[in-house]
């Protein structure tokens, strides 16, 4: 009996950190950003977003409990310069006054090898959903903090963000490459 | 005397295409800083870019030239004001040929625009994206086109006025045909 307590105390102390393990859930805004680029006659032009919010919950261990969901105010935009941030509101890009906000929300997230893991979600920008996979890189960091990074081509005109005039693609190119960085810690 | 001599075929032919390059994107810089934006604002915006990176590499090439070949000696019996007017006119409108292309090329770095030439060719960023320095920058593009446009008109009066007035046949000096400056 005593022996058999001795090996249940020894199993419950190995199994311990699994059974701690750890789970991000607070984000670090102000370590967190979305970036992007897109070529403008064929000139690499860098931009983001400064105010978005993240809710999160993800395990390493455990991938398909992993949750997010990712919401942008379109007015906190920097699209390279003053002229275009205004332009950027309009009808034609974001039809900001009816669309204030992107939302992606991940739907199902699996390991991919390597602290690598690919994150299925639907983006919905300018009233228009799309299913993606986004690639996410995870570094675990000290004091149980964390960067996620990853990246995807977006293709605008999939959203129609830049219609009309702006649908030319030889003046605005279609795929703008998004990259983002999530830190966050967990417990 | 008069001197039959002109500048070498070289010389003319990068005088006249810089000279056609500027009468182009001066007044396309006038008129596109004004336009609304859209994608024919981006469109001219490039040209105008593009036209001015090819003046700055012409005006390497020129300045390279210029300094292996003589030019053909002006008239003897110009006035010695008008010579050093003509010498401080010329030696203004090279400094302002290189400024001016060179000036853009920072203002466009420093408003986060980089330069790629004909879409092609990636020029460096000479100076980081930085709000405040682009505004001054194109002050500055802008107060020395308007030199750029003073000068030449007094190159333009200069010319036409020893050829015209003075009588002395000058513009051959910028042309082609008739006997080269050894």
């Amino acid at each position: 009996m005593k022996h058999n307590l001795t090996l249940a105390a020894l199993l419950a102390a190995l199994a311990a950190p699994a059974v701690h393990a750890i789970e991000y859930a607070t984000v670090v805004p102000k370590q967190s950003s979305i970036g992007f680029e897109f070529r403008q006659m064929g000139v690499p032009i860098k931009g983001g977003f400064k105010r978005f919010v993240t809710d999160m919950r993800f395990d390493p261990e455990k991938p398909e409990a992993a949750r997010a969901r990712i919401e942008i105010d379109l007015a906190s935009i920097d699209a390279g310069s003053p002229e275009a941030d205004e332009e950027s509101a309009g009808k034609l890009w974001f039809n900001r006054s009816t669309y204030p906000k992107a939302v992606f929300v991940a739907s199902q997230v699996r390991a991919i090898g390597n602290n690598r893991y690919e994150m299925r979600g639907t983006l919905t920008l300018k009233g228009k959903s799309r299913e993606m996979a986004i690639p996410v890189t995870y570094q675990p960091g000290k004091n149980n903090a964390a960067a996620f990074d990853g990246g995807f081509i977006l293709k605008r005109l999939d959203f129609g963000i830049g219609e009309g005039m702006w649908a030319d693609v030889a003046t605005v190119a279609n795929e703008v490459k998004v990259n983002f960085r999530i830190a966050a810690t967990g417990n | 005397m008069n001197s039959p001599g002109r500048y070498s075929t070289p010389a003319v032919l990068l005088h006249w295409l810089v000279a056609l390059l500027i009468f182009v994107a001066f007044p396309l810089g006038v008129y596109m800083h004004e336009l609304p934006l859209s994608p024919d604002k981006l469109k001219l915006y490039s040209y105008h870019k593009w036209i001015g990176i090819t003046v700055l590499m012409l005006m390497g090439i020129r300045i390279a030239w210029r300094l292996t070949h003589t030019p053909p000696p002006l008239p003897r019996d110009l006035a010695s004001w008008q010579k050093r007017l003509g010498a401080l006119v010329h030696g203004l409108l090279y400094v302002l040929m290189i400024a001016i292309p060179l000036s853009g090329w920072l203002m466009s770095s420093a408003k986060g625009f980089p330069t790629v030439w004909f879409g092609v060719l990636p020029l460096p960023d000479l100076v980081a994206k930085n709000r405040e320095l682009g505004d001054l920058l194109t002050e500055v593009h802008e107060i020395l086109n308007f030199v750029l446009l003073a000068s030449i008109i007094l190159h333009v009066i200069g010319a036409l006025q020893h050829h015209f007035i003075e009588r002395r046949p000058f513009l051959q000096r910028m042309a082609w045909g008739g006997k080269e400056n050894a």
